[in-house]
């Protein structure tokens, strides 16, 4: 019985499917859990779902290539998805027009802010310098933070991770400063969410609001904009 | 719908093509994004299928992040060592980031006599 069992196993796990089924049904059970719990940003379907994933993966032993090979699937969907996000910006664009000076000096400071201050807490924080330069562009769009940490000397693989916490972290505390300083405008309530979180901040101010997901959608595309200008410059200025 | 989803990865596409091309440091999803916007607004107007698809994928996009967030595990000794000063970098300078960018869209709102509750 137990030698079937590991048969069965090793069979399922050599094929993607297991792996692509793993990953829509840790999805499910985060999304659920969310939904029980009354949608609480504090809650994150992405985090409950990672959270589950690496449990399942240390427990069996299986290595993360492995892994990836059936979750590629659902990864390779970004792309499409990030063009798609034309839509929402398509059908907010006379609110993109009338607040467009607005948008460019927020995303600007903006870019700084979440470069500079994640630099300085980590410089307090004594990190080593491997993970100071992987941080920075922890706010941007995991590509191209991942081109930006390679071309400082950081670990664009670690720059992934940190990418991908800070936009968990952002979807989750981002709703509750704002709220806790009353901001009640859609758009701007986006398009912080989306300079401090990207794409994961943008997925969950889409499900809150289609303005507020119009302008994190595009607040994530300048900041990758902007912060792949921005911070080599201002990296050569200070060190 | 499938050509619906060929318009989508066509305009992918044509963004990296443009990013090998010229060497930008951009993602080429966010160039196809422009390029699909524009093609929008040149349309004048969004056809069903395409709002279809697009929507739906919209609608699910947390979970296209959930295989790169997996990838965690592979760092999870470098995090162990220095979790504290990850932690407090990613969590303050969240909080900073959303409160600086919000506050400032909001003033410059009211600068240029838009009304905040726009």
């Amino acid at each position: 019985m137990d030698g079937g069992f590991s048969d069965i196993w090793v069979y399922l796990s050599a094929s993607p499917l297991l792996h692509l089924f793993l990953t829509l049904l840790a999805y499910l059970g985060g999304q659920k859990l969310y939904e029980r719990l009354g949608m609480h940003p504090m809650v994150n379907p992405v985090l409950i779902a990672v959270i589950a994933l690496v449990l399942i993966l240390t427990v069996t032993r299986t290595p993360y290539l492995v892994y990836f090979e059936g979750a590629q699937f659902v990864h390779f969907l970004l792309g499409p998805a990030t063009v798609a996000l034309a839509l929402p910006l398509y059908r907010q664009v006379a609110r993109v027009r009338k607040s467009l000076l607005p948008i460019l000096v927020s995303v600007i400071f903006g870019s700084i802010v979440a470069t500079g201050s994640a630099l300085a807490i980590a410089w307090l924080f004594d990190v080593s310098e491997a993970t100071l330069i992987s941080i920075a562009p922890k706010s941007v769009t995991t590509p191209v933070a991942m081109g930006i940490s390679e071309k400082l000397g950081g670990l664009p693989s670690l720059t992934a991770v940190f990418v991908i916490l800070t936009g968990i972290m952002g979807a989750m505390i981002g709703p509750l400063v704002l709220n806790i300083l009353r901001i009640k405008d859609w758009s701007a309530r986006g398009f912080a969410i989306g300079v401090a979180a990207h794409g994961i901040g943008t997925a969950r101010a889409m499900q809150v609001s289609e303005v507020a997901g119009a302008f994190s959608g595009l607040a994530m595309g300048l900041n990758a904009l902007a912060t792949a200008i921005l911070l080599p410059l201002l990296w050569n200025l200070i060190f | 719908m499938i050509g619906a989803i060929t318009l989508l990865l066509g305009c992918h596409l044509l963004g990296e093509l443009f990013i090998a091309a010229t060497g930008l440091p951009l993602p080429g999803p966010v160039v196809g994004m422009v390029i699909l916007f524009t093609g929008l607004m040149t349309r004048g107007g969004v056809p069903d299928s395409v709002a279809q698809v697009s929507d739906t994928l919209l609608r699910n996009l947390s979970l296209l992040f959930v295989p790169a967030g997996v990838g965690v595990m592979l760092h999870l000794s470098l995090i162990e060592k220095e979790w504290l000063g990850v932690t407090a970098a990613l969590i303050g300078s969240s909080a900073i980031t959303v409160i600086f960018t919000a506050l400032l869209m909001v003033g410059l709102k009211k600068l240029s006599h838009l009304g905040a509750n726009d």
